[in-house]
């Protein structure tokens, strides 16, 4: 018990201060090589360094490595290597404009390791009503998870601290139903998600100083997606990624198809006078969260990101539930 | 507009509930044993069949939801 309490606290610490100290001189070096881009939700010519998904994945593997010092389980070597591979596959996006295929397939591809170190168990577990051994199926989920919270956490990274914001909340909340289904070897590999979180969030919040680009998202994406499915928590980890779950699927029943957010034409969003944010009445525009948010009337871009945070932890409270319900049986 | 959001997350948890019991009951106990050694290929396949009806539904279920809830804000 005592080694499960010090490979915490020194691998949170660790993930926590790596981020806290790189970040500065990433954001320093980016900005000297030119490598930023354009806040569009500031009245001003404000240029943001990107991609901070550099000092994110940073931050992982070193406190990895530590509890693989202490755990030396395939579970870690899973995380390690699929969220690199993530994080590299948005690098190579941060760069360079890849087809809308590129990210699902590379993704997808990604997450081998998870089956191929044998990380998983086959029953998926409900609530209320008990597991269900699904042997091929569960292969074909662990192929299409990683995509899923990849792009859906990419998907909900368009306003300043979001993302990291949003992955503060839905990494603790994983964290503390694993701790509830006494999982605790994987809550404890688990923290680090929120603690990288927290310490990019100090850079990434309103006004950014910084913004975590395709590499930082996907990089947040499939390292809880990766959890879920080692931890044996993918119901679990679905409902506290909700919010982020009805921007995409808000998304993709309005355009009908799976397209790369800059090949559509028509803008969801559009500037008041006083710049804020405000829904537009173009048809040919996606639906999406921020579009539904601000369809009560103007808001600005803090107060679209505190509703998302609001909606992100009741998702969250609803995920709590959920995991005390899986030791209740119909 | 935010009770909606809120209601519609609310829908979508209930959603999961049920289609996870569905899938418990519907495919838990389901097994096929005169095919021989191929015979969990075969359950397997018609599990993985049943799953996405089931996920069909779902999709269909929201997004009926998603209308009824946002039929206000939806006119964009």
């Amino acid at each position: 018990m005592i080694e499960l309490v010090i490979s915490a606290i020194i691998s949170c610490i660790l993930a926590f201060f790596v981020v806290y100290f790189t970040t500065p001189p990433l954001i320093k070096i980016l900005e000297k090589n030119n490598f930023t881009v354009k806040d569009m939700n500031k009245k001003e010519n404000v240029m943001v360094a990107r991609p901070g998904g550099i000092s994110i994945i940073l931050g992982i593997i070193v406190s990895e490595i530590v509890l693989y010092g202490f755990f030396q389980l395939n579970e870690i070597l899973a995380i390690i290597i699929t969220t690199t591979a993530a994080f590299l596959i948005g690098y190579v996006d941060d760069r360079k404009v890849m087809g809308g295929w590129f990210k699902p397939v590379t993704l997808a591809i990604a997450a081998l390791p998870i089956i191929f170190f044998g990380t998983y168990d086959s029953d998926l577990a409900f609530p209320l009503f008990g597991d269900v051994q699904i042997p091929l199926l569960y292969l074909g989920l662990i192929i299409f998870m990683i995509p899923i919270t990849g792009n859906t956490i990419n998907s909900i990274d368009v306003l300043n601290g979001v993302a990291s914001g949003f992955m503060i909340i839905a990494s603790f909340t994983l964290s503390i139903c694993l701790f509830i289904l006494q999982n605790y070897e994987i809550a404890i590999i688990s923290l680090p998600l929120g603690f990288v979180s927290l310490a990019f969030y100090k850079y990434h919040k309103m006004p950014s100083k910084i913004f975590p680009g395709d590499s930082g998202a996907l990089t947040f994406g499939a390292m809880y997606g990766v959890i879920a499915i080692v931890g044996g928590v993918e119901i679990i980890a679905a409902i506290a990624l909700l919010p982020a779950v009805i921007n995409s699927f808000l998304f993709l029943s309005s355009v009908k198809r799976i397209v790369e957010h800059r090949q559509i034409k028509g803008k969801p969003v559009e500037h008041t006078d006083d710049f804020k944010l405000k829904a537009t009445n173009d048809k040919t525009a996606p639906v999406t969260l921020v579009r539904l948010i601000l369809a009560g009337g103007s808001l600005t871009e803090k107060q679209v990101g505190f509703v998302i945070f609001k909606l992100a932890i009741f998702s969250g409270i609803l995920a709590i539930v959920t995991a005390f319900l899986m030791g209740v049986s119909l | 507009m935010k009770s909606g959001l809120y209601g519609f997350l609310f829908a979508m948890w209930i959603l999961i509930i049920i289609g996870g019991g569905i899938m418990v009951v519907l495919l838990g106990p389901f097994s096929i044993q005169q095919y021989g050694d191929f015979h969990w290929i075969i359950a397997s396949g018609i599990k993985v069949t049943i799953a996405l009806i089931l996920v069909v539904i779902w999709i269909m279920i929201l997004s009926k939801l998603k209308n009824w809830i946002f039929r206000k804000e939806l006119k964009f």
